[in-house]
């Protein structure tokens, strides 16, 4: 899923000064999944601006909403009702989310409330991990199911540098495995230790947003 | 005998005789003196001199600049080149310039990650963007390419090869140390010439991974120098072992030094005797000499292991 953090409140609280009317908007997918953008998250956030902003003296009034997808127009167009006399969006949502506020309602200011961060997946409650970085050019196939780009901090190709702690972790953030060990295990484990031993070649970044703008264009599916 | 790319570190080493390489970090700043001033304590001392790339990822000044400053000087430098900062562009075009400035040995190293590493004093700079473009072994790989088939990595020309004497690092005892001499080996088929590796204070340890080194014949193919750093005191070494991946100080060592009522001197001792030790494996072709903040004092200790004079190279 796609994680997102909170931003500190002071910060949009920033955004915020000057306005009047302003609308919380959430997201029910992966925001709410890691708990940055959800319904409660809205809700918790809403009262919480209030009274930041009230405390600037700037009194605003605050009003909610939480979509099923903040991603898709067809589920951001029936917001249009909610938007009567709102003056600026604060969107949970991811940065995906976020835009697709902002291109559908293109008179109304829409500040994010989180950070977008990783394609993640929860290791555990409370505990979100990076897997994917969207690159374009999958190696899963080579790397035994663990993604090097994402979950080694030199995106190394060709196995693990010399920062391999004695317990294991990567030498960058001490809470994380070294991905290449654990690559090395599961090839170790099937018996295909063989198969890092092939050089791995430069790699072509250009299928990501190195390569320009992304945009995926399906003929069969365009109307 | 066809040289590569005609350097010391090449000669010393085809000739058969025991290299030694040390290391000078560039300074942090634009003064040229500090170089020069470097390079008078230790000129003849070391068949090469490794200068950072930007170490802990802190700036310094540039490896090109700094390696030319000591050539200049009359010393060999030995260009470190980190995959962090640049993209396989920049890379190679800095590869074209250092070629260009006279620079004829290479060491291609993945660099220290810019959050992992800067630490004491320095803030270094933990938000910056890294690189990573290509990594260390692919690195090798575009070198080679561009010494022996004069082409850039996309297959485009050069207009002539970059002669350069291609180095790789070696952390024999780091995790999945299995996997190590694996890496070893991979290494020095993308074309690493000779290695450098992480400090070694387990010399029984190191022995044993360089016997998998031997067995699958890469001492063969590449000139391996073991990596030895001074010890300072007992605190640096609780660090090293603690702190420093890869590197492994038996408990004895530590001990030892805890236990001397001179540290400083038995340090010194300690670092004949890892010279001495790591020499002695089958396999090794020689040592590069560490000491921390301390490159003064190598001179007295390169004479003390009888590694004195340098051998002449034609």
């Amino acid at each position: 899923m796609i994680i997102a953090e909170w931003k500190p409140i002071s910060e949009i609280v920033e955004k915020l000064k000057g306005h009047k009317k302003v609308l919380v908007a959430g997201c029910a997918t992966c925001v709410a999944e890691c708990a940055a953008g959800g319904e409660r998250e809205v809700e918790t956030l809403a009262p919480l601006l209030r009274m930041a902003m009230e405390k600037e003296g700037n009194s605003i009034e605050v009003v909610t909403a939480t979509l099923e997808r903040q991603c898709e127009p067809e589920f951001v167009e029936p917001l249009a009702a909610k938007l009567i006399g709102v003056d600026a969006v604060v969107s949970l949502a991811c940065g995906i989310g976020i835009q697709c506020l902002a291109e559908i309602f293109e008179d109304t200011p829409v500040y994010p409330g989180v950070n977008t961060t990783s394609l993640a997946i929860r290791e555990e409650p409370g505990v979100w991990g990076v897997r994917c970085e969207a690159c374009g050019a999958c190696v899963l196939g080579e790397t035994f199911g663990l993604c090097p780009v994402a979950r080694c901090a030199k995106s190394l190709m060709n196995g693990p540098c010399g920062g391999t702690r004695e317990n294991g972790a990567c030498e960058v953030n001490a809470e994380v495995p070294c991905i290449w060990l654990k690559i090395f295990e599961r090839a170790q484990a099937r018996g295909k230790v063989d198969e890092l031993l092939r050089f791995q070649g430069t790699k072509n970044w250009s299928n990501s947003r190195h390569g320009g703008q992304k945009r995926v264009v399906r003929e069969d599916l365009r109307t | 005998m066809n040289r590569k790319a005609g350097s010391r570190l090449e000669k010393v080493l085809a000739s058969g005789r025991f290299a030694v390489t040390a290391e000078i970090g560039p300074p942090r700043g634009p003064n040229a003196d500090v170089i020069v001033e470097k390079a008078k304590i230790l000129k003849g001392v070391a068949d090469a001199y490794n200068i950072t790339d930007n170490q802990t990822a802190v700036v310094r000044m540039s490896s090109i600049a700094a390696s030319r400053i000591l050539l200049d000087q009359g010393l060999e430098p030995l260009m470190q080149m980190v995959c962090r900062d640049r993209n396989r562009i920049a890379m190679q075009s800095d590869l074209l310039g250092a070629s260009a400035l006279g620079l004829k040995n290479i060491l291609c190293l993945s660099g220290d990650h810019q959050k992992a590493s800067a630490g004491g004093k320095l803030k270094g700079h933990p938000g910056a963007k890294n690189v990573f473009d290509i990594d260390s072994i692919q690195l090798i790989s575009v070198v080679r390419g561009m010494r022996d088939e004069a082409v850039q990595d996309s297959g485009d020309s050069i207009d002539a090869p970059t002669p350069f004497f291609i180095g790789a690092a070696w952390t024999p005892l780091a995790p999945p140390r299995e996997f190590r001499v694996h890496r070893l080996a991979k290494k020095v088929a993308a074309g690493a010439d000779f290695i450098q590796t992480q400090a070694i204070y387990d010399v029984a340890a190191f022995a044993e991974a360089m016997a998998r080194a031997v067995d699958m014949g890469l001492t063969e193919k590449t000139a391996i120098l073991g990596g030895i750093i001074l010890p300072r005191s007992a605190g640096m070494l609780k660090y090293m072992n603690r702190s420093v991946p890869g590197v492994v100080v038996p408990d004895a060592m530590i001990q030892r030094m805890e236990k001397s009522k001179d540290p400083a001197k038995e340090g010194r001792q300690i670092f004949l005797e890892l010279i001495e030790g790591v020499r002695a494996i089958p396999g090794i072709k020689g040592v590069h000499l560490q000491a921390i903040e301390a490159e003064h004092l190598l001179p007295d200790l390169i004479r003390d292991a009888g590694l004195l004079p340098r051998p002449a190279v034609d």
